[in-house]
């Protein structure tokens, strides 16, 4: 099967320090895979091309990167499902959201940096057991869907929060700290929680479903991240602007059965801070000229007890 | 230049182990890794670790049997006793810093079947242990804030009158080559797969370990044991752990036959590896295979138990062999596993080099013999990179550093700039490449006189292309095209020392089956094989078994 691969190039070194695309032609066989097609273009058609790679089986996370614009493992994407159908080549580009030192290969550091700053290890208390901890084999079972995140950095790399803000945490080192606060035998949940809560935390999330999509172990880091919502404001801390944010949505919904957008900024950012209502004036303006500002009076949906029977029902649950 | 009481060469299980052991002993201690830690190969481990705890019944002597009788009674007896004692406390070690592990219903660590033990001990992490406890080690590296060099590349150690006294390094991102002095050395850089193609090994293996201990002076031993895993994917090679015939899966060959009931009566499809191995070739040879494969048949399992026990295994046969392992058997053939032999090390790590001490897979302590059990070598990693630590930090306490300066890298500089000289046109793949199909062909799951003797002319051929590799980048910055080349010397060295030990022994034990030498000859080859480097050339010494409670029977699974 003849393939053609698109791979981004840059090296440092050489005059022309501009990223571009240099397009190659291989013979491949129908189950190889996209790292098979760039080893054999570094063994066989150019051996100055720089990427990392080591187990070939998607665990040691060493591939991480872009094809055709979404990132993923090269090891266990194959050549045959990457194919666009319009004949044009495969797209290969660096991780994004890291500095790329030279061509597929990104400097993981701050993706480093992150991790280590939750404190990624075991925190129990008092003096340790003679044998194991005693701990339900549904609570380990749980927490195998996060402790099998290979750290390979395709959620950070197409994180779209990390895109306009480096102060985020991030999915991998988020859903590192649910692994700790999720385990039974960790004793640092009110510390943990309480670090999680300020900004850059759980709350910088917009939920935009990208790293559940990319991530090749399924660990659904953006689940993991609303799980330590929940956990964060259970713990107490609701005076922010996403505990608000989440109770006022609550509220709203309970109250009349939708959502009444005129409030949910008030009652996210507090009627007494001035400077967020101001910040917000320029995005009222624009919403009047575009038509979308909610009408001024919220009115309740009809038969509005329906929903918060459901609400009724679910917290019940709980 | 850079000094440590203590450096730790590798960031796998072994070396990581090691590390936290030096640490804790209050040495100045730094880990060098050619790539980042968590990347390490001891990722690939998936079925679990092995540990005798009395508490739920078992006994370390019954472990050590089963050890001593899967290596074929080539593995030392004192070392395995020391071992298996050793296990339970390692593992409760890792369950404290944080591995999670499977449990029983009272909440303790549950334990599943692995091959050639009659007990279930073996503790695990769904099928991704090696992961899930690499992870948790990298954590604890993390938390006791030790250094770590990472993505540098050793080009050689520093040996001076016959001591070890450091290592030169290559930052591979900047190329720069930094001379780092060490009271003491810790070889924890792992195996050696990728001499032989395929192997389930990732690309990292490239016996970098092994060979340069072996320049540095030190011995290598039971090189001759190359282990074949049973079950890995038809194609691609991949690994699918032995746990799945752990929770009860079936071999069937062509005619639809459970295979195993025949050859091993009692352990059936968990008799150990090596034997394993050798029926489904056996099978494939006499025609009862299917396209170079037999088959492995999980489907009475159930979906849900082998979505919870088997996820990794389940989701690695769908993406690389498109089979669902719940719906229908998978096509599996044996293929290049593990190197059982190493850089020769006693029970404290300690190799003949003083200064130098090995642990892992790289080293032969020796605990695995002719054939390693499953579940082994994590517990092996643990065991003596621990060791490995507590007295590489003992003697850096007591020793002073060795009078070495910058020009110690004079030599590696040199060969670097030779490399990037180099205008022949070899490629470093297709050398791997030839050298991988004809360990392979000459030194795999049979072997036979006139073939290893052709085996060894063609690697000769192969050392003398390796000469005329091309490397085509010249860059400072991440130059792996470079890297490669390095890495191929290693492996050349570790395969003529393979081959070599291969063709001294006369007899078939463990995983070294002559198929013109078909018996096990107790008499004359209770012995190791010990090779060093003499001139460029690997010689050959042995050394006795160590007996200690348990005398070699005939080896029935």
């Amino acid at each position: 099967m003849e393939v053609k691969l698109s791979v981004r190039r840059y090296d440092p070194e050489s005059t022309n320090t501009v990223p571009h695309f240099q397009e190659y032609q291989l013979e491949m066989d129908e189950a190889a895979t996209v790292l098979d097609a760039l080893i054999q273009i570094r063994e066989d058609v150019d051996g100055t091309l720089s990427l990392r790679c080591s187990c070939r089986s998607a665990i040691c996370g060493s591939c991480a990167m872009r094809v055709n614009g979404e990132a993923g493992l090269a090891c266990n994407t194959k050549v045959i499902d990457a194919l666009p159908s319009d004949g044009t080549a495969i797209v290969i580009e660096p991780a994004g959201n890291l500095p790329v030192i030279k061509d597929l290969v990104v400097d993981f550091q701050p993706f480093w940096d992150q991790v280590k700053s939750i404190e990624p290890w075991l925190q129990p208390a008092g003096e340790e057991p003679e044998g194991e901890y005693l701990a339900p084999d549904e609570d380990m079972l749980h927490l195998a869907g996060v402790v099998s995140c290979i750290l390979c950095g395709a959620c950070v790399s197409d994180c779209t929060v990390l895109e306009v803000d480096s102060n985020f945490l991030g999915p991998a080192a988020l859903a590192k700290a649910y692994r700790f606060v999720g385990d039974p035998r960790d004793d640092a949940d009110g510390k943990r929680l309480k670090a999680l809560n300020e900004e850059g935390g759980v709350w910088d999330c917009t939920r935009c479903m990208k790293c559940v999509e990319v991530c090749p172990k399924g660990v659904a880091p953006m689940d993991r991240i609303m799980s330590l919502r929940e956990k964060v404001m259970d713990a107490g801390h609701t005076n922010t602007n996403g505990a608000r944010h989440a109770t006022a949505f609550v509220d709203s919904v309970r109250h009349s059965g939708w959502l009444d957008e005129l409030k949910l900024p008030i009652k996210s950012f507090g009627i007494f801070n001035l400077k967020a209502m101001i910040s917000l004036i320029p995005l009222a303006i624009r919403s009047q000229r575009a038509g979308k500002v909610p009408p001024l009076i919220h009115k309740n949906i009809p038969e509005v007890e329906n929903v918060r029977r459901i609400f009724d029902k679910v917290e019940n649950k709980k | 230049m850079y000094d440590h009481d203590v450096l730790i060469i590798g960031a796998g299980l072994a070396g990581m182990r090691a590390a936290l052991a030096a640490t804790e002993a209050g040495v100045n201690v730094a880990v060098v890794s050619k790539v980042h830690p968590v990347r390490s190969h001891s990722n690939a481990a998936q079925g679990g670790i092995n540990a005798a705890l009395t508490d739920r019944g078992d006994d370390w002597r019954d472990h050590a049997y089963d050890t001593i009788k899967g290596s074929d009674f080539l593995g030392d007896q004192d070392a395995i006793e020391i071992m298996c004692r050793e296990a339970g406390d390692e593992v409760i070690a890792m369950e404290h810093m944080g591995a999670i592990f499977n449990r029983d219903e009272e909440g303790r660590l549950g334990t599943r079947n692995f091959g050639g033990q009659r007990q279930a001990r073996t503790f695990f992490v769904a099928d991704f242990t090696g992961q899930a406890l690499l992870h948790v080690l990298y954590e604890q590296i993390v938390k006791a804030g030790a250094l770590v060099y990472e993505e540098w590349f050793v080009l050689s150690l520093i040996e001076r009158d016959g001591e070890c006294g450091g290592v030169v390094m290559m930052d591979i991102r900047t190329g720069k080559i930094e001379v780092v002095r060490a009271k003491a050395v810790i070889m924890a850089a792992g195996g050696l797969g990728r001499v032989f193609e395929p192997s389930t090994n990732a690309m990292i293996c490239t016996g970098d370990g092994m060979s340069l201990a072996y320049k540095a002076g030190a011995s290598l031993m039971d090189m001759e044991m190359v282990q074949y895993h049973p079950t890995t994917l038809k194609g691609s090679g991949v690994l699918i752990s032995e746990a799945a015939r752990g929770e009860g899966a079936y071999l069937l060959n062509s005619e639809n036959d459970r295979f195993m009931l025949k050859y091993a009566p009692e352990f059936k499809e968990l008799a150990s590896r090596d034997v394993v191995s050798r029926c489904e070739q056996t099978e494939i040879n006499e025609g009862r295979g299917i396209d170079g494969c037999v088959l492995l048949d999980v489907r009475h399992l159930g979906e849900k138990y082998i979505s919870e026990r088997l996820s990794q295994i389940r989701e690695l046969a769908m993406d690389f062999a498109n089979v669902d392992m719940a719906k229908e058997p998978v096509p599996i053939m044996p293929g290049m596993h593990y190197q059982m032999g190493g850089v020769k090390a006693n029970v404290d790590g300690e190799t003949g080099v003083p200064g130098l001490y090995a642990a892992g897979e790289v080293a032969c302590v020796s605990v695995h013999g002719g054939n390693r059990l499953g579940a082994n070598s994590l517990l092996d990693t643990l065991v003596f990179g621990r060791r490995s630590g507590v007295h590489a930090a003992e003697r850096a306490k007591n020793t002073s550093h060795l009078s070495i300066d910058d020009s110690a890298a004079k030599p590696d500089r040199e060969n670097i700039e030779r490399l990037l000289l180099n205008d022949k046109n070899e490629s470093f793949g297709k050398i791997r490449f030839d050298m991988g199909t004809a360990m392979k062909e000459h030194f795999g799951v049979f072997r036979e006189n006139s073939s290893m003797a052709e085996g060894i002319s063609k690697l000769s051929l192969i050392k003398e292309r390796a000469q005329s590799v091309y490397v085509a980048d010249k860059t400072n910055t991440f130059n792996t095209n470079l890297l490669f080349t390095l890495e191929l010397g290693f492996m050349i060295e570790c395969a003529e020392t393979i081959a070599s030990s291969a063709f001294d022994r006369t007899e078939s034990r463990g995983a070294h089956t002559r198929t013109d030498m078909p018996d096990r000859d107790d008499e004359n080859w209770l012995k190791h094989i010990v090779v060093s480097d003499k001139d460029g050339k690997p010689n050959i010494s042995y050394q006795d078994v160590v007996i200690t409670d348990w005398t070699p029977t005939v080896r029935q699974y």
